[in-house]
């Protein structure tokens, strides 16, 4: 027999279930909803976006020790928010890649690190060819981290740069799952997610992204796309640029010259 | 109207009105969906203005050491060097010259290996450095004892 007591108190607890997520609901307007999205994002005057020139890196991962720095990230944690990619694809079609340390100390070996403490010895005459890949957050103009994301903690800013709120996050990782691009990571300091927001604090003030400052040899560059004067757009209106996974449909905002099939 | 289904109603619906309160003083004012709509920019807009605050490090601007470091500034753009940026080797120059030793300089032989150790890549630009053997090529001393490193010119050493 249930007392009138159970019953009560067990219809308050589900009762209560119930209602706690009801009550976080908002009633949204569907027209709001349709207005909001596509005309808004054209009105910008701002879209950033990343230019990567592979011919022209040498792999010296100068990039990637003064992202660190600048953006505060353990120095010697093995997270970055930009890393940079080596692949030898052998004679005989074998295709090599790694980023030690994501290359913060560039490539001091020609072993491949192959992971699991083994290397790879490869000889001069054996590689076809060989080249590396700068990597860093692809500003998606649909970025399949913020669709994920439970809580309104991850998002697209007015110019297309995807940031993460470090007050609003809660560490869910359903973001650096979601990424096809494996650019999010768990911040070891803060324990929230990170990733690349294309220097946010420094392009807002006129300067060039800690990454393409430090370039020695031009391989990267940032520009605002919306800016038909810009020398990225200039170059992405004339010559031939890919971007990766395109297959995703998350559209990427970071082009490459150079790519090669090899490259994932 | 005395009814066993009432009261615990009314419980419910306090509760549910305290969660309504409670979120309506936790959610800041700012969050909403704002101008990339409701998929992708359902946010708190203040965050925007928290990360263009974060601090900058990094000059990446020669230009701006010209005036106090003039010989190395000017043997530097001559040399076969000039491309690569002071703060590359120097760190970050933000709050230089406020407290110069604060300013470390990098003579470790892996600085100078980062672009020097030999790769045998022709479809890269690494193609186009000379490397030297890190094994063969003098170790155990830095390369700064014999080669300057604003001017590396091999004629002419140091
Ligand atoms: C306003 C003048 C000024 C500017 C601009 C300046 N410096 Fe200096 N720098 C100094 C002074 C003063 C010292 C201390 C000299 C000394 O101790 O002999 C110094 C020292 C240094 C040192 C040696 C530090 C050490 O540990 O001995 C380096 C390296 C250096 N500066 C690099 C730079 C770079 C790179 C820049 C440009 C980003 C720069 N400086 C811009 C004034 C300046
Ligand atoms: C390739 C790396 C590299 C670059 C680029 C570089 N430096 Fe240096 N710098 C060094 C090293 C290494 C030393 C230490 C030299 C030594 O031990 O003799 C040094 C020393 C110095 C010193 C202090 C010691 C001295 O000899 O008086 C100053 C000042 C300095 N650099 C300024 C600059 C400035 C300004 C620039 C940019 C115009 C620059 N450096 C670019 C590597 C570099
Ligand atoms: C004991 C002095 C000494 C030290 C230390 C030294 N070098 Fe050299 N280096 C030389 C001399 C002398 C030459 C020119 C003759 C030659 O090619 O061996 C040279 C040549 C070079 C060349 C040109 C090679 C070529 O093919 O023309 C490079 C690049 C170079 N050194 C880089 C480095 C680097 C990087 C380091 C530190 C890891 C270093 N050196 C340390 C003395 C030194
Ligand atoms: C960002 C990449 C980079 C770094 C870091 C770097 N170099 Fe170089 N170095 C170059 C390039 C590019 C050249 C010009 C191409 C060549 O001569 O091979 C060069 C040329 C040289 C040469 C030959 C110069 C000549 O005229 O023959 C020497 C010697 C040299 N570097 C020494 C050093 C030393 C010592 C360091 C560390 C303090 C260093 N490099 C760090 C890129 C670099």
């Amino acid at each position: 027999m249930i007392t009138r007591r159970d019953l009560l108190k067990k219809f308050v607890k589900t009762a209560t279930g119930v209602m706690i997520p009801l009550a976080a609901f908002e009633i949204i307007d569907p027209k709001k909803l349709f207005a909001d999205k596509p005309f808004k994002t054209d009105e910008a005057k701002v879209r950033w976006v990343f230019l990567v020139d592979t011919y022209k890196c040498v792999g010296c991962g100068l990039c990637v020790k003064a992202c660190k720095t600048e953006n505060e990230i353990p120095y010697d944690a093995n997270v970055t928010r930009t890393w940079v990619e080596r692949y030898v694809v052998t004679k005989n079609g074998n295709i090599y890649a790694d980023t030690p340390k994501g290359a913060r100390d560039g490539f001091t070996t020609n072993r491949i690190d192959l992971g699991m403490g083994k290397k790879q010895d490869i000889k001069k005459e054996d590689i076809k060819k060989a080249f590396f890949v700068p990597k860093l957050c692809n500003q998606c103009d649909n970025p399949s981290c913020v669709q994920v994301c439970p809580v309104g903690a991850t998002y697209q800013a007015p110019d297309g740069v995807v940031l993460v709120d470090r007050k609003w996050c809660i560490g869910c990782g359903y973001c650096i799952m979601a990424c096809p691009y494996g650019v999010r990571f768990f911040h070891p300091k803060y324990h929230v997610a990170e990733k690349c927001n294309f220097c946010y604090h420094r392009i807002n003030k006129g300067m060039k992204t800690a990454c393409v400052g430090a370039c020695p040899f031009g391989a990267r560059m940032i520009g605002n796309i919306k800016d038909p004067g810009d020398p990225v757009t200039k170059i992405l209106m004339t010559e031939r640029v890919g971007v990766l996974k395109e297959e995703y449909g998350t559209k990427p905002q970071v082009y490459y010259i150079g790519l090669d099939k090899e490259v994932r | 109207m005395k009814s066993h289904v009432f009261r615990p109603l009314l419980v419910v619906i306090g509760l549910v009105v305290i969660v309504l309160i409670a979120r309506f003083f936790y959610v800041p004012s700012d969050f909403g969906s704002h101008e990339k709509g409701y998929m992708y920019g359902w946010h708190r807009k203040g965050n925007e203005d928290e990360w263009k605050a974060f601090k900058v490090k990094y000059q990446f601007n020669n230009e701006y050491c010209k005036d106090c470091h003039s010989d190395k500034y000017e043997t530097l753009a001559r040399s076969p060097h000039a491309v690569i940026n002071c703060e590359n080797c120097h760190g970050p120059a933000m709050e230089h010259p406020s407290d110069p030793a604060k300013l470390k300089i990098d003579k470790s032989r892996e600085q100078c290996l980062r672009c020097h150790y030999p790769l045998p890549y022709p479809t890269s630009g690494r193609a186009n450095i000379r490397g030297v053997d890190p094994e063969k090529h003098n170790p155990g001393v830095e390369c700064s004892m014999c080669h300057n490193p604003h001017k590396p010119n091999l004629r002419g050493m140091k």
